[in-house]
């Protein structure tokens, strides 16, 4: 009975992260009820739309023992290739569709780099990070690709139309996604072979799991997750740019981590990484809220990576 | 089905593994592959699991050329290896361990009442109840994984199923569990090649026999037609080279080393023995008894739970670091060159000095002449063949590299040297002159300790020997009390010693 119980418990320091987050910016905070009201609730969630995304398709690689360092220039890479669709009179969901597609072949390339060419999935990621930058820039003829306006600017506003839907369509498919692929991961014989990759690559090859195919399917499923935050990022600034998102792969992996995944793998959950990935926009809108300067969220944020990560492997240890 | 290999060959670098092996397994029986440490019966069912593949060779099975490129095509043929190392999921539970490649699904989706009812079944084999399907394997008991190893072999519904000492982490019961299973699956018309250093545990379940010995077949037959005195013969074999330099004359000096009652459960139990000065004492005993960790509880890299050491008449603390220890005046060669002994990319100059750079040192700056300098008289006295002493250790042969290894312990000046597996994986020459390092520093008046799973340098290096067996020391007896067939048997659990009592303890 006892270990159930523990297991709960882990399960739920994401969430004691967050309501502590939450509790004491509302705390802090001069008017409260703002703070915690729904206007405010629309601004963060809208906010964490694309971090969250990527991490969908992180948690994915992190629990089969991979990484991939080249996110952000993949969500650059996508948001031009959309604007650039929906510039050249490319019907919207062609150049959403575009868009997501090419996060996928930028994901199916690194795979075959790490499956075929036997490069470690940190330095393969590490060019990607670099090549799909460059392409952004270059597609995108070095400057910001501005398309006209269409709905898919309408897709992670703050503020949607109509009311009802309270906040904006890019968060509920968020939503979505991440139910669907919680339950995928969990149910399917894709999902628990992507645990025991992660587990144990030597004996999933043992098993007979044609452990090179499965990492192929890994990184292509997260380059579409990254293809979308593109499109959602595109979205957000209503252009294309590609010098956008520097540095978002290392939000979206602290997301992962401080959601409870492992980098040696065979660790972690969507739901987790959702909530690592809110806890650290309630930072920062707090912080924006409070008036502190941007260099006192970077400084907490980093602090807070370091410490979930040591409180989850004091927990692991003292079991 | 029946399962042939003709003339497999295997080679690592420059150790041969295999050297052209012939043998065949038929349906219904269980055949027991057995061999000292380093025979090649490991390297020879990886192979047939399609782990790696042979160098030269071939495999058929009934018939049909058989040609594995990967462990999925040996299950395709229905042949399942047992790892002697575990090779779980920790973090899934115990029935997606058992089913895992051939989960029930329907659509993609598992089926987990379908899956929970497999394993069951699997598991009820071994009537293990508070084995649940639903545990994580990384709650289980070492014995209770081993369990979950050996039905996942099952539910693969394997044809041939390979087991590399399944017992290794089993106890009594589980045992004689794992034994009425084998015997099942015979019956069913299965093929089991079990590999044991064991012999009282290989003629409970197996019909047939093969030596192997140095990576070549030696004998196979009936077990009832043999005696364990010619099974002994056959994996000692008979050649006894001329390899070790002679004994010096002077008798060993008063103790440097004495250990009593040294624990560390489950490896080691109540471990009590002595070296002197000018001694070389040999420690037998097979993979896994607990040599190595004891080695590694002296040189303070695996904290002992008990005991005493004392070190020239000085008691030690059991706990402490290599640091600590390096200070006492001990010295450790780790029988594992590549992960601990040696950091391959640093010059070889480096790797000798590490562990004493003060001599070529001054105020924390290092001479590189004096480095240089210090590091080829090391080198010259083990005959390490290389341009210059500040050229990358990996650029050596293996020999070679483990020549440094041990020119390392020379230049420390270390008072104890505790050596585990000094010459593993090493050519003739580079042996030789290792043996002779060895042989001068105990005429120089220091203590030896050698673990060794290689019989004749214990007889031709050693004082004394004693062997380990499943965490336990022998007393340690002269050389000449020995012989090699009582060493086997004291170390696989043969018949009771032959020899007198004990000699008083140290």
């Amino acid at each position: 009975m006892r270990e159930p119980l523990r297991r709960w418990l882990d399960r739920l320091g994401p969430f004691l992260g967050l309501a502590v987050v939450i509790a004491t910016f509302a705390l802090l905070s001069d008017s409260p009820e703002s703070y915690l009201g729904v206007r405010n609730l629309r601004i963060v969630l809208s906010q964490t739309v694309i971090v969250a995304l990527g991490a969908i398709g992180m948690t994915m690689i992190v629990i089969a023992g991979g990484i991939d360092l080249s996110v952000g220039s993949a969500i650059a890479l996508t948001s031009v290739i959309t604007a650039v669709g929906l510039r050249d009179g490319w019907p919207p969901p062609a150049a959403i569709l575009a868009g997501v597609a090419v996060g996928g072949l930028v994901g199916l390339v690194n795979a075959l780099a790490i499956t075929r060419l036997r490069v470690v999935p940190f330095i393969a990621t590490l060019g990607m990070l670099g090549v799909a930058r460059g392409a952004a820039k270059w597609v995108g003829g070095q400057q910001t690709v501005n398309p006209p306006a269409t709905w898919v600017n309408d897709l992670a506003v703050t503020f949607p139309s109509p009311e009802w839907l309270i906040v904006a369509p890019g968060v509920w498919l968020t939503v979505a996604l991440a139910v669907l692929v919680a339950v995928v991961l969990r149910g399917t014989v894709f999902g628990r072979r992507i645990f025991a990759l992660g587990s144990n690559e030597a004996a999933a090859r043992a098993c007979g799991i044609a452990t090179d195919r499965l990492k192929v399917w890994i990184y292509s499923l997260a380059g579409l997750f990254f293809g979308l935050a593109g499109v959602m990022q595109m979205s957000r600034l209503r252009q294309g740019d590609p010098t956008v998102a520097i540095g978002t792969e290392l939000d979206v992996i602290a997301a992962v981590v401080i959601g409870g995944g492992s980098l040696s793998g065979g660790e972690g959950s969507i739901l987790g990484a959702m909530v690592g990935a809110l806890i650290m926009a309630f930072l920062r809108n707090g912080s924006q809220q409070m008036g502190w300067p941007n260099y006192i969220q970077e400084i907490m944020i980093g602090v807070i990576i370091v410490l979930a990560v040591a409180l989850d492997r004091y927990r692991s240890r003292a079991a | 089905m029946a399962l042939r290999l003709r003339g497999i060959r295997k080679r690592f670098g420059a150790t041969v593994a295999l050297d052209g092996v012939d043998l065949e397994f038929v349906p219904g029986e269980v055949h027991a592959l057995i061999g000292e440490n380093g025979a090649g019966k490991s390297t020879l069912l990886a192979i047939v699991a399609g782990e790696f593949p042979p160098d030269g060779g071939e495999m058929d099975v009934e018939g049909r050329p058989y040609r594995p490129s990967s462990p999925r095509d040996a299950r395709a043929e229905g042949i399942a290896l047992i790892h002697q190392e575990l090779s779980l999921f920790p973090h899934l539970t115990v029935a997606e361990n058992i089913l895992m490649g051939r989960e029930p699904a329907r659509h993609g989706w598992v089926d987990p009442a379908a899956a929970k009812r497999r394993a069951l079944e699997v598991l009820r084999e071994f009537d293990r109840p508070e084995i649940r399907p639903e545990a994580r394997v990384a709650d289980l008991s070492l014995a209770a994984r081993q369990v979950v190893e050996i039905c996942r072999a099952i539910a693969a519904e394997a044809r041939v199923v390979l087991m590399d000492e399944p017992t290794s982490s089993l106890q009594g019961d589980d045992v004689q569990r794992l034994f009425a299973l084998i015997r099942r699956l015979r019956e069913r018309g299965l093929t089991v090649v079990y590999i044991s250093h064991f012999l009282e545990e290989v003629r409970q379940v197996a019909d047939r026999f093969t030596v192997l010995r140095d990576g070549a077949h030696v004998a196979t037959g009936p077990l009832a037609a043999v005696t364990d005195q010619e099974l002994i013969t056959h994996m000692v074999g008979r050649s006894i080279e001329n390899l070790f330099p002679p004994r010096g004359a002077g008798l060993p000096g008063e103790p440097a080393l004495v250990v009593a009652g040294l624990s560390n459960p489950p490896a080691l139990h109540d471990v009590s023995f002595e070296v002197r000065k000018g001694e070389v004492l040999g420690i037998a005993g097979l993979m896994g008894s607990g040599r190595t960790a004891l080695v590694r509880s002296l040189f303070g890299l695996f904290p002992p739970r008990g005991g005493a050491i004392r070190l020239s008449g000085r008691t030690l603390g059991t706990r402490a670091t290599p640091r600590a220890r390096l200070a006492q005046g001990l010295g450790y060669l780790s029988e594992d060159r590549k992960g601990e002994g040696l950091a391959l990319s640093l010059p070889i100059a480096d790797n000798i000095t590490l562990t004493r750079m003060s001599t070529c040192a001054r105020a924390g700056w290092l001479s590189l002449a004096a480095q240089g300098r210090q590091a080829r008289a090391a080198m010259d006295r083990l005959r390490v063949k290389a341009r210059t002493p500040f050229q990358p250790t990996k650029t050596l042969s293996g020999g070679n590299q483990q020549k440094v290894a041990v020119a390392r312990l020379g230049h420390q000046d270390a008072r104890v040297m505790l050596l585990d597996e000094p010459t593993r994986g090493v050519d003739v020459g580079s042996k030789v002159q290792i043996y002779e390092a060895i042989r001068a520093w105990a005429a120089e008046g220091r203590a030896v300790l050698m673990v060794s799973s290689y019989l004749p340098e214990l007889f031709g290096m050693c004082d004394r020997i004693a062997v380990m067996r499943r965490g336990r020391l022998s007393p340690a007896r002269p050389v000449g009390e020995w012989t090699p067939e009582s060493v086997l048997e004291a170390a696989i659990g043969g018949p009771a010693p032959l020899l007198a009592p004990a000699e008083p303890a140290g």
